[in-house]
């Protein structure tokens, strides 16, 4: 069986980092597995830990009385999920839900920006990783605010 | 005086002397395929097909209410289908007729999306919203030669799953050989695809860029995104063909309304590649 430092290189969000940065975030590593309907955290709970998904799928939801609970994104094999463990007050603002059987790494948000204050290159190495994240997100929620799929009736009412 | 361009020749060849008058359709089926979308099967009164390549539109009428355009999403060789989304006065009109009602047609208009110049090689088609119906005849195009191509890819993204166009057929492509991904915008508990936005397939899709024809159609702001990643993946600019929509009226290039700069969409398109069409799409006038 593979060590989570074995299994960080292969993943697309660890590329590129070097042997003693990958050997310093996996000290902050488990590995974890959660079936489907199982929530990886919940809206409003404290952000100790984040995500990168190594087989499966997670639903980025949210619930409001009129609509219900909402699916609003997915994340899938290769990618990362729960990025309040980085931004104060570390708080989750959405749930994460498995939507079928999902392997993931988990990593504690404390013991990580602790690693990162103490070696700013480390901190800067995973900065670049998750602004990329984050841009590419908010670029995609920008669009999907356009509504473009929907009838130009229903942008109407 | 200048030499005349290309396109210019092109379109001097001149359409058909009656390319102005609509021919009568019997509509004989009419299929509600989402709340606000049907696809129309129509029959020529008199006999004569209308004989159409995969990614070309009609001027569709409803008499004594208006024309629009509307892509073909039926195959080349069968009945003349046309999937219309529910959108203004005259498309109403278009998704109430019933069976034995008559139409008026013109064309086929305009360019068709080539889909065999990717024979050889991988074909991804990405479609947004109702702009799969224009899609659907290429993609029965290529799986009519299924052999002759190598991976075959359809990327779909679309409002929410109950707007999922074609979803019998859609199961029935990935039966035949198409990798089909469904993406939708927002989805409910239960629904246990993607969520997001097409682009997000474009990176992990299972094609070769270097030997990847795609073929887009959709809004025009998703193909626009869908196009930057498909050349960040690899995917050359002349290997990338959108279908443009633009307010069409004549259909044969001659009265403007759908202009893009030199271009008349109506005639040099609607299916244009991406290399032609990059200086153009973030015109905000011509």
């Amino acid at each position: 069986m593979r060590t989570i430092e074995q299994l960080l290189p292969d993943h697309p969000f660890f590329t590129g980092l070097e042997e003693p940065e990958l050997r310093l975030v996996s000290g902050c590593a488990t590995n974890v597995h959660f079936h489907p309907g199982e929530f990886l955290f919940k809206q409003g709970g404290s952000a100790e830990r984040f995500f990168i998904v190594r087989h499966g799928s997670v639903a980025i939801e949210v619930h409001s009385a009129e609509r219900g609970t909402v699916v609003i994104d997915t994340v899938g094999d290769g990618e990362v999920i729960g990025f309040s463990w980085l931004v104060p007050p570390y708080r989750y603002v959405f749930d994460g839900r498995a939507v079928v059987e999902t392997s993931a790494v988990a990593f504690d948000g404390t013991c990580l920006r602790g690693k990162c204050e103490d070696d700013p290159r480390l901190g800067y190495a995973l900065m670049q990783r998750v602004s990329s994240v984050m841009y590419e997100r908010m670029q995609a929620a920008r669009v999907r605010m356009l509504d473009m799929y929907g009838s130009p009736r229903d942008r109407a009412h | 005086m200048t030499a005349p361009t290309d396109t210019a020749v092109q379109r001097s060849a001149g359409p058909a002397p009656d390319a102005m008058v609509p021919r009568p359709f019997r509509v004989v089926g009419n299929r509600q395929d989402t709340r606000d979308t049907v696809t129309l099967t129509l029959e020529p009164v008199g006999g004569r097909r209308l004989g159409h390549e995969p990614g070309q539109f009609t001027m569709l009428s409803a008499f004594g209410v208006g024309e629009v355009p509307i892509s073909i999403s039926s195959p080349v060789s069968g009945p003349l289908e046309h999937t219309v989304r529910d959108v203004g006065g005259v498309t109403h009109t278009l998704v109430q007729a019933r069976e034995g009602s008559m139409l008026g047609v013109r064309g086929p208009f305009g360019t068709g999306w080539r889909a065999g110049d990717g024979r050889g090689g991988d074909v991804v088609f990405v479609a947004g919203g109702i702009g799969l119906a224009p899609l659907r005849p290429a993609v029965l195009e290529v799986l009519a030669d299924r052999d002759a191509y190598g991976r075959v890819v359809l990327l779909y993204g679309t409002r929410t799953p109950d707007e999922v166009l074609y979803g019998r057929e859609l199961e029935q492509w990935q039966q035949h050989g198409v990798d089909v991904e469904v993406i939708v915008d927002y989805g409910p508990p239960s629904w246990h695809g993607r969520v997001g936005l097409v682009t997000k397939l474009v990176p992990r899709g299972g094609f070769d860029p270097e030997r990847t024809l795609a073929l887009v159609c959709g809004p025009e702001v998703m193909m626009r995104f869908v196009a930057i990643a498909l050349t960040d993946r690899g995917v050359a600019a002349g290997r990338i063909r959108l279908s443009m929509e633009r307010s069409m009226v004549c259909g044969i290039g001659l009265c403007g309304h759908c202009q893009l700069r030199e271009l008349f969409v109506c005639a040099d398109g609607p299916v244009f590649d991406y290399d032609r069409l990059v200086p153009l799409l973030d015109l905000r006038e011509v």
